[in-house]
């Protein structure tokens, strides 16, 4: 039986085409990154239309990345949901718990500096 | 023990091999765990009263080959469990040695980078920056050579012919581990590194 369900995992799995596929958008996204910081740090117009938006860019691109490999490396595409359920949930949560903890720590600071 | 006895053992109710279950429960709680290093960087950043600071001291071309190398690895984990599912022996050797060396490739430039900073005087004790870089990236490539260690065992087992399609779970939840080791740098890298002269 479980000859049978190695069997059935290995034909639900992508392909090895797919997998080359991924790992070049994978390596082209890591490349755009490095070029959206170097274009944020060589002044000039590069600069000044990189510059304030480089974060939400990297966080873009990274969420991308994370995206691809989850569903594809991962298998959570083609696999049960309830794994994708035990990965998601604690994701969100721990979004969550970052996020409050900086807007959290951001106020702190200021209240002590007197901004606030 | 029979083969019925032997897949009642790893599946449970849900029709999911508890295995799966285990690693993925497990990889939940990885989440929470990296969430509360990569909050309490990005907190403490530009916060240090001295330097070196995340600007004057993280050099980006060394690193982008160490990502680079990591996010391959993740390819060549997924090859060698292509053929392990498949019974390609000569695959699964090759791609899971590949899976390693990278592995290795990633441990040993994060200690060149780590020797290279103490040396130019950036310790965990030094400030702020350097307390909360060196945990962060430090338990992250603590779980990258617990990994390498897993694939090894893995590869040494491979060679002796152990690795069948039926026992390829094995490798696939190895590999589930390594591909999270990995989606935590995709994290890491640009939040700590490309964002280096953020200003909070």
């Amino acid at each position: 039986m479980e000859a049978h369900v190695a069997e059935a995992d290995a034909h639900s799995h992508p392909t090895a085409g797919l997998y080359v596929k991924i790992a070049l958008v994978l390596f082209l996204v890591t490349f755009l990154e490095v070029a959206a910081y170097e274009l944020s740090h060589r002044g000039g117009n590069a600069e000044a239309v990189m510059g304030p938006i480089l974060i939400p860019v990297l966080l873009v691109l990274s969420a991308v990345k994370f995206a691809l490999v989850a569903m594809f490396y991962m298998h959570l595409k083609q696999d049960s949901k309830l794994f994708t359920g035990l990965f998601v949930f604690p994701l969100i949560i721990a979004a969550v718990i970052a996020v409050s903890l900086m807007v959290l720590m951001s106020y702190h600071l200021h209240y002590n500096a007197g901004l606030v | 023990m029979s083969d019925h006895s032997h897949a009642l053992e790893h599946h449970t109710a849900t029709g999911l091999d508890s295995r799966k279950v285990a690693i993925w429960t497990f990889i939940g709680s990885e989440c929470m765990f990296f969430a509360s290093l990569i909050g309490t960087y990005l907190v403490y950043h530009g916060k240090s009263l001295s330097g070196p600071t995340a600007g004057e001291t993280l050099e980006i071309p060394l690193v982008t080959g160490g990502t680079a190398v990591l996010l391959f690895s993740s390819f060549f984990v997924v090859m060698a469990l292509n053929g392990a599912q498949r019974g390609n022996r000569r695959s699964l050797l090759f791609w899971l040695s590949a899976t390693v060396l990278a592995g290795l490739s990633f441990v040993g430039m994060q200690i060149y980078e780590f020797s290279h900073f103490v040396h130019e005087g950036l310790t965990i004790k030094t400030n702020l920056f350097g307390a909360t870089f060196y945990t962060l990236t430090g338990f992250h490539g603590t779980h990258v050579s617990i990994g390498v260690l897993w694939l090894a065992t893995l590869l040494i087992l491979a060679f002796r012919g152990k690795i069948t399609p039926e026992k390829a779970i094995n490798l696939e939840i190895a590999a589930l581990y390594w591909h999270f080791v990995d989606v935590v740098w995709v994290v890491i890298f640009p939040v700590v590194y490309l964002m280096k002269d953020w200003k909070p």
